[in-house]
């Protein structure tokens, strides 16, 4: 089990850059009472039989990620809604892509901590510099802020490079407040 | 902290830059690489990668490291782990790297050329499914 909900978060965007996605759309979307998030993506999608497993934390194929041998994102995820008594939903489609979305009460004595967001985008954009991440913040109804991988990655340079690392946290800090 | 702009950013970056002659990534030669599969993500390695951050620039080394991310190693009960590749040394996997050890390994492994006991482990077999 995750120990927050950006470690959710990130796990799901992983799993879009590896289902082969060049888009991913990130939105995070606070209310007074609810926390919802939204992940878009582009990639090779699934069929109805996969979206049925994918479910279950057992179900493998031993080649479910190019990188990661274990999925256990949407279990996570859905024993995480469970939990707290929130929602989640996915569709997809195949050579489309895939949306998750979940929303869960941000009251809910079980909810796990929100987490770092600034570390968490920064890990995302990280991951893979294929795909290009989208990432939408709203709170009480506004956009607060937008920010795109590769125009981060344009003002900063290589995302491994220590420096760049240090001023795209910075930025993303930035953002948050 | 007021919000920056990318433009803001992209100044600070070029100030950054020249002050460091505009060294590139190519020119490096340590690697850092941390496993941010779900197992790694449970067990904290975003806290290891940006603990990782820090003390590579708090040691002066961010001209030398690359950091880069991975998935799943195969070392789900180890987590979080962290590849270390340093030329003229062993190509390291080290698990259970939580903030202390990814600051020794920084210290000892990258500055003083040393392995950090009790952290290191062997790269399992990739295969789980035979075609």
């Amino acid at each position: 089990m995750h120990y927050t909900i950006c470690d959710v978060v990130l796990d799901l965007v992983h799993n879009s850059i590896e289902a082969d996605a060049t888009l991913v759309e990130l939105s995070l979307i606070e209310e007074d009472d609810t926390l919802i998030v939204i992940i878009k993506d582009n990639g090779k999608g699934m069929s109805k039989e996969t979206l049925e497993r994918v479910k279950d934390p057992f179900y493998t194929n031993g080649e479910k990620h190019k990188a990661r041998k274990v999925g256990l994102g949407i279990p996570f995820l859905v024993q995480l809604a469970g939990q707290v008594q929130g929602t989640w939903n996915i569709e997809s489609s195949q050579g489309i892509g895939t949306t998750v979305s979940f929303s869960l009460p941000k009251q809910h004595i079980d909810l796990p901590p929100v987490g770092d967001i600034p570390s968490c985008l920064l890990s995302a954009f990280c991951f893979s510099e294929h795909a290009d991440i989208v990432v939408h913040r709203f709170r009480d109804g506004t956009q607060i802020y937008s920010v795109k991988r590769s125009e981060l990655a344009d003002a900063v340079g290589d995302l491994s490079d220590v420096q760049a690392l240090l001023l795209a946290k910075q930025y993303l800090e930035s953002l948050e407040t | 902290m007021a919000k920056m702009t990318l433009e803001e950013l992209r100044k600070l970056r070029e100030a950054q830059k020249s002050e460091i002659s505009k060294r590139e990534t190519a020119g490096k030669e340590i690697t850092i690489i941390v496993g941010m599969g779900t197992c790694g993500i449970a067990a904290g390695a975003k806290t290891t990668f940006d603990t990782l951050i820090k003390a590579v620039e708090a040691q002066g080394l961010s001209d030398k490291v690359v950091i880069k991310q991975t998935g799943c190693m195969g070392l789900c009960y180890v987590e979080p782990t962290v590849e270390v590749i340093v030329p003229g040394m062993p190509q390291t996997i080290y698990g259970k790297v939580d903030s202390a050890t990814a600051e020794e390994i920084v210290k000892k492994h990258l500055v003083e050329h040393t392995l950090i006991e009790g952290h290191i482990y062997d790269r399992p077999a990739i295969d789980i499914v035979k075609k």
